[in-house]
């Protein structure tokens, strides 16, 4: 319930104290500049972005449609690189995918043809592990033991809901450690009453699996309310257009989304948005944060 | 279990004896149509040509199907690919599927003379390849980019993304285009066997119950290719159980 207090306020959940202590973040974008190449010549899409992410935290990226959000997903995986700047995870540089980053899209892209168990594995197969085969099924059953998907195991991915398709989808993300969890609007396409499921399921992986990570969203209320720090991103070519932090004092409840400190944090947010989306004039932003 | 095998049979069995009812009422000579009374004393007759020419239909049609999924499945990758390839290649494999195989038959005789189990091959294989090549090539290069990022961004190779998500993936069209292919291939096989004379296979048996007139034995014949047909049919219906049952829904 008072999860919404000053900025300046204590910080005390484990995240919040790293957040003090680094100086550059365990996900460091440096003046990333990006273009891709159309038939009607270049089209930027990020313009010297920075963001800094210390261990342990939790960023959401907001921004109108359509400018390079789900491009910045993919700079982080290591799927494509940069024009000019740098992307560099746990002190080193960013060149090539690498087996520390785990992603979940929108589309939970489930292999339908392997049970969820299965699904879940997957990483295991590809990245190198020091787990035995019995091991590595303990972890993922745990891991979806942990989303609420007992029982769900041995069923194919066409026999689940939305919602939980995506609770195996954030498994598979985790399963083999990452360090970092890109997520590309893992919710978006999910309705409310499941979202906000979902949101806790969040916190709870949070809780047993720390991981650092970014989220790329559209929902505000999402963001407030998963994220220690909400960056707003500008029109196409999108640089930093606004940082939010939004520190916690506890474990966070959905009430936590109905005071008047989420209002007005929502508040400055949308004015943000409407400001990169070119809605409203650049003066226009909140005084607050 | 027994109304999947009790449909199918009761419905060849009205058929057979609404086949029987309509030469019956036109009382049709059996030069015009024969009704299905008379094909056993046809097949009778000749059962062992029966079993011989079936036998080198079978195995030509099996040889040329095989060859087609070997050639489908590579063209279906190089096109799925490659996008280069697949705008190099799709007209000119569109157009080489629009020319009827009837007159490909009389090139092939002649190109390949006396090598009638090799241009039957031929014959059947190019006319059963397309539909394989085109779903192979369309499952690849529809595969959503988010199911190679995952893979990707694990640092996989392509040849892993392959063989784990895009080959899998793929299965459940190209069975779809294998049970066109099959019957196609059928074709294929009885065109040259009718028009090329060497005497093998059912499609000569179905020519020389023409110069013999005896029209029964053609209907006869007719029915054997069905038979073969169905055969075949359902050995890749069982093989797709087996490799893609997984993109079958329960019935909810």
């Amino acid at each position: 319930m008072n999860c919404c207090g000053p900025r300046e306020g204590p910080a005390s959940t484990k995240f919040e104290s790293i957040t003090a202590a680094s100086l550059s973040g365990l996900i460091d974008i440096r003046d990333v500049t990006h273009a891709y190449v159309t038939e009607s010549g270049p089209l930027p899409v990020l313009r010297d972005l920075s963001i800094a992410i210390p261990e342990g935290g939790f960023v959401a990226v907001v921004g109108p449609s359509g400018c390079g959000k789900s491009t910045l997903t993919r700079l982080i995986a290591g799927l494509m690189k940069p024009d000019s700047g740098e992307v560099w995870l746990h002190g080193e540089k960013v060149t090539s995918p690498r087996s520390t980053v785990g992603m979940a899209f929108q589309n939970p892209v489930l292999l339908e043809w392997r049970s969820i168990l299965k699904n879940v594995m997957l990483p295991l197969e590809i990245v190198p592990t020091t787990l035995t085969r019995r091991e590595q099924e303990e972890r993922a059953r745990k891991l979806l033991s942990l989303v609420g998907l007992d029982g769900f195991e041995d069923k194919r991915p066409s026999e689940l809901s939305g919602g939980m398709r995506q609770r195996a989808s954030l498994c598979r993300a985790l399963v083999h450690q990452p360090n970092v969890l890109v997520l590309d609007e893992p919710f978006g396409a999910l309705d409310a009453f499941t979202r906000e499921d979902l949101w806790m399921t969040m916190h709870n992986l949070k809780a047993e699996e720390p991981f650092t990570g970014v989220m790329i969203t559209h929902d505000l209320r999402e963001s407030i309310f998963l994220a220690d720090q909400v960056v707003v991103l500008s029109g196409r070519p999108a640089t930093t257009q606004h940082v939010m932090d939004v520190p916690s004092t506890g474990p966070r409840v959905l009430d936590d989304l109905y005071t008047p400190e989420a209002a007005e944090r929502l508040n400055i947010l949308r004015r943000q948005i409407e400001i990169a989306q070119g809605r409203a004039p650049a003066d226009a932003g909140g005084t607050v944060s | 279990m027994i109304r999947k095998v009790a449909v199918p049979i009761a419905a060849i069995v009205v058929f057979l004896v609404l086949w029987e009812l309509l030469v019956w009422i036109n009382d049709w000579p059996n030069y015009v149509m024969a009704s299905p009374s008379d094909l056993p004393a046809a097949v009778m007759k000749f059962w062992m040509l029966f079993l011989e020419m079936g036998w080198q239909t079978l195995w030509r049609t099996v040889i040329g199907l095989l060859i087609a999924i070997f050639v489908g499945v590579a063209l279906g990758m190089i096109m799925g690919f490659w996008r280069i390839m697949r705008e190099a290649l799709y007209p000119l494999l569109v157009g080489f599927n629009a020319i009827p195989k009837a007159t490909v038959v009389p090139i092939v005789a002649l190109l390949f003379v006396g090598a009638h189990d090799f241009n039957t091959v031929m014959i059947a294989f190019m006319i059963s390849f397309f539909p394989i090549a085109v779903s192979v090539s369309i499952g690849l290069s529809t595969l959503e980019p988010e199911y190679r990022d995952i893979l990707r961004s694990l640092g996989a190779s392509q040849s892993t993304i392959f063989w784990k998500i895009a080959l899998p993936k793929t299965l459940p069209e190209f069975f779809g285009a294998l049970k066109v292919s099959v019957t196609l291939a059928f074709i294929g096989t009885n065109l040259m066997e009718i028009v090329s004379p060497h005497g093998r296979g059912l499609g000569s048996l179905f020519d020389s119950g023409k110069t013999n007139s005896d029209y029964p034995l053609m209907f006869a014949v007719l029915i054997a290719l069905a038979f073969l047909g169905i055969v075949l049919y359902y050995v890749v219906v069982v093989l797709e159980n087996i490799f893609a049952g997984w993109a079958e829904r329960e019935p909810s």
